[in-house]
């Protein structure tokens, strides 16, 4: 396993505004964590640090655990064994009572944006903000309008989750999730199943939240082109463990062959024509 | 010395196995209905309850049950009058019937009747609506929110079944006695006073608390069972169509037994 720190010398990081505010101060740390389900062994042993400030992007092939990753960092999942550090906190233990408090912490896109379709776009993202503040409704319909129009989607309040798009509805499920103005992003496969240019949309909309909520954000993708457009560092993930773990730049001459066959792979399959386009 | 397992075809060890399974699968579901009923109770009593969303299920579970409710108890009303009839004529006390029907309405029949009925169509609603939040997210995005998915949506539909299932007994207690009424003017040409006054006569204080006091049972044990089986679900539609019969299967049978074990503690206790 090659993990390579962000100060290192040969992989300095590019002189982004963003970069600048990614810190050596783990946010989220895995320590030899192992997570089986039944028989399926998806986590063995694995070991990561989110650093502040930074975007960190979890590659990895179908099935490999990434999303599972995600929801431990949430404390959705407990570990069989080893420890899940958040702020310094140990989670692994604690009670879903406690684990309210740290998930105030994290705003998560699901996959499918996982919007509660019984409520209109205004009362999703409204709901975090009526559970756990003391603002009037002025103030909330004022938060929505602001956090509506930074994902772009403004005057969409009335609309149901039936009536949207899958690139709108991430879009409102990311509005939901920084409705609280969390310290960190999880986004689980923001790009999957959208058009290049709405995924573009939504890469853009990550980079431009990341500079100005000032959060630590994690992506799981496999898509390559999203990675490289939003990610700090890359955390390859391959049979349960963090197998080669480093800055962007460094990933396509990894002395990991299972990453490069992956990067290699990846880049030849988004540059095939589809049968549609065919 | 054999043991008896030599003597067994090859695919016996399959059958001990399974229903070591089965029985493992089944203790392990009677383990998270108990758990679920722990928080649940315990998320009543510490409060606080969010009265909107339980008045929301009062309309979901009680008003919108009612026109299913009223049919089912007339026509049972007017069959169990019928029946009834049959063989008390063959004696010469047809005036009776307003003492059998009565009693057996209330004691027995619309209670399970009722609990049955709306335990099928509201138990199904809810795992179905639980369901579907399961296998959408929905619950992983309530949990990711810092909002307890026990308190948000379980309690308010177990107090909605809990509480509305008394109430609709009481309904069909009178609509069930009506259909009665209808038959016994009708077709055995009593009048309509001696008839009502015959039940007033019969139904006891009991009577009513027995069979109306089942039902909080019944209807906590079904709402339960329908958010539990909801918030398993896996495996998309397909789960939670599965999760959805298995609710309507399991709570009706769940219904049925309690009936037995309740009948006789009411049977002690009044």
């Amino acid at each position: 396993m090659t993990i390579i720190e962000p100060t290192d010398r040969r992989n300095e990081p590019r002189e982004s505004p963003d970069r600048r505010r990614m810190t050596r101060e783990p946010f989220v740390e895995f320590q030899d964590v192992y997570k089986s389900y039944g028989l399926k062994q998806v986590l063995r042993g694995a070991n990561l640090k989110v650093f502040r400030g930074e975007v960190m992007v979890i590659l990895g092939g179908s099935g490999s655990g990434k999303s599972v990753t995600l929801r431990h960092m949430l404390g959705l999942e407990a570990p069989d064994a080893g420890r899940v550090i958040v702020e310094e906190e140990d989670i692994t233990d604690l009670p879903e009572e406690e684990l309210y408090r740290v998930r105030k912490k994290f705003g998560m896109l699901f996959q499918s944006g996982a919007l509660f379709d019984s409520m209109t776009v205004f009362e999703n993202i409204a709901f975090p903000l009526r559970e756990h503040t003391e603002m009037s409704e002025g103030e909330i319909a004022r938060a929505v309008r602001e956090k509506l129009e930074l994902v772009n989607l403004p005057g969409t309040e009335n609309l149901m989750p039936v009536d949207l798009s899958g690139g709108m509805k991430k879009r409102v499920g990311l509005a939901r999730s920084i409705v609280l103005d969390p310290k960190m992003i999880l986004y689980d496969e923001p790009t999957t199943g959208l058009d290049p240019i709405t995924a573009q949309k939504i890469n853009e909309l990550i980079i431009d939240l990341q500079s100005k909520l000032n959060v630590t954000s994690v992506v799981v993708t496999h898509d390559i082109q999203s990675a490289f457009s939003v990610g700090d560092r890359i955390a390859f993930l391959n049979r349960g463990v963090f197998d080669w773990v480093g800055p962007m730049e460094a990933a396509r001459d990894a002395d990991n062959s299972n990453l490069r066959d992956f990067l290699k792979a990846s880049m030849v399959t988004a540059a095939q024509p589809t049968h549609a386009q065919t | 010395m054999t043991s008896i397992t030599e003597n067994l075809p090859a695919s016996a060890p399959n059958v001990f196995v399974r229903t070591r399974d089965r029985a493992s699968r089944a203790l392990q579901y009677v383990g998270g209905i108990s758990e679920l009923a722990g928080q649940t109770i315990r998320d009543i009593v510490r409060g606080p309850l969010e009265t909107s969303l339980i008045v929301t299920q009062f309309e979901a579970i009680g008003v919108r049950s009612l026109s299913i409710v009223a049919i089912t108890s007339l026509f049972i009303g007017m069959v169990l009058a019928l029946q009834t009839a049959y063989s008390l004529e063959e004696f010469g006390v047809k005036m009776f019937i307003g003492k059998v029907v009565s009693l057996s309405l209330v004691r027995e029949l619309a209670p399970v009747m009722m609990s049955l009925m709306v335990g099928g169509r509201v138990g199904a609603g809810i795992t179905a609506e639980l369901g579907t939040m399961k296998v959408t997210e929905q619950i992983d995005a309530l949990r990711a929110l810092a909002t307890s998915p026990i308190k948000k949506l379980v309690v308010p539909r177990v107090i909605g079944t809990t509480i509305m299932f008394p109430v609709l007994t009481i309904v069909s207690n009178f609509v069930g006695i009506v259909g009665g009424l209808v038959i016994a003017v009708a077709n055995l040409h009593l009048t309509a006073n001696w008839y009502l006054r015959s039940v007033i006569d019969t139904v006891k204080y009991n009577d009513l608390a027995s069979g109306i006091g089942k039902t909080f049972f019944f209807g906590f044990a079904v709402g339960l069972i329908s958010a539990y089986n909801g918030l398993r679900t896996t495996g998309g539609a397909d789960g939670v169509g599965r999760s959805t019969t298995q609710t309507v299967v399991i709570g009706a049978i769940t219904v049925l037994i309690m009936d037995f074990f309740l009948t006789k503690l009411f049977l002690l206790a009044f």
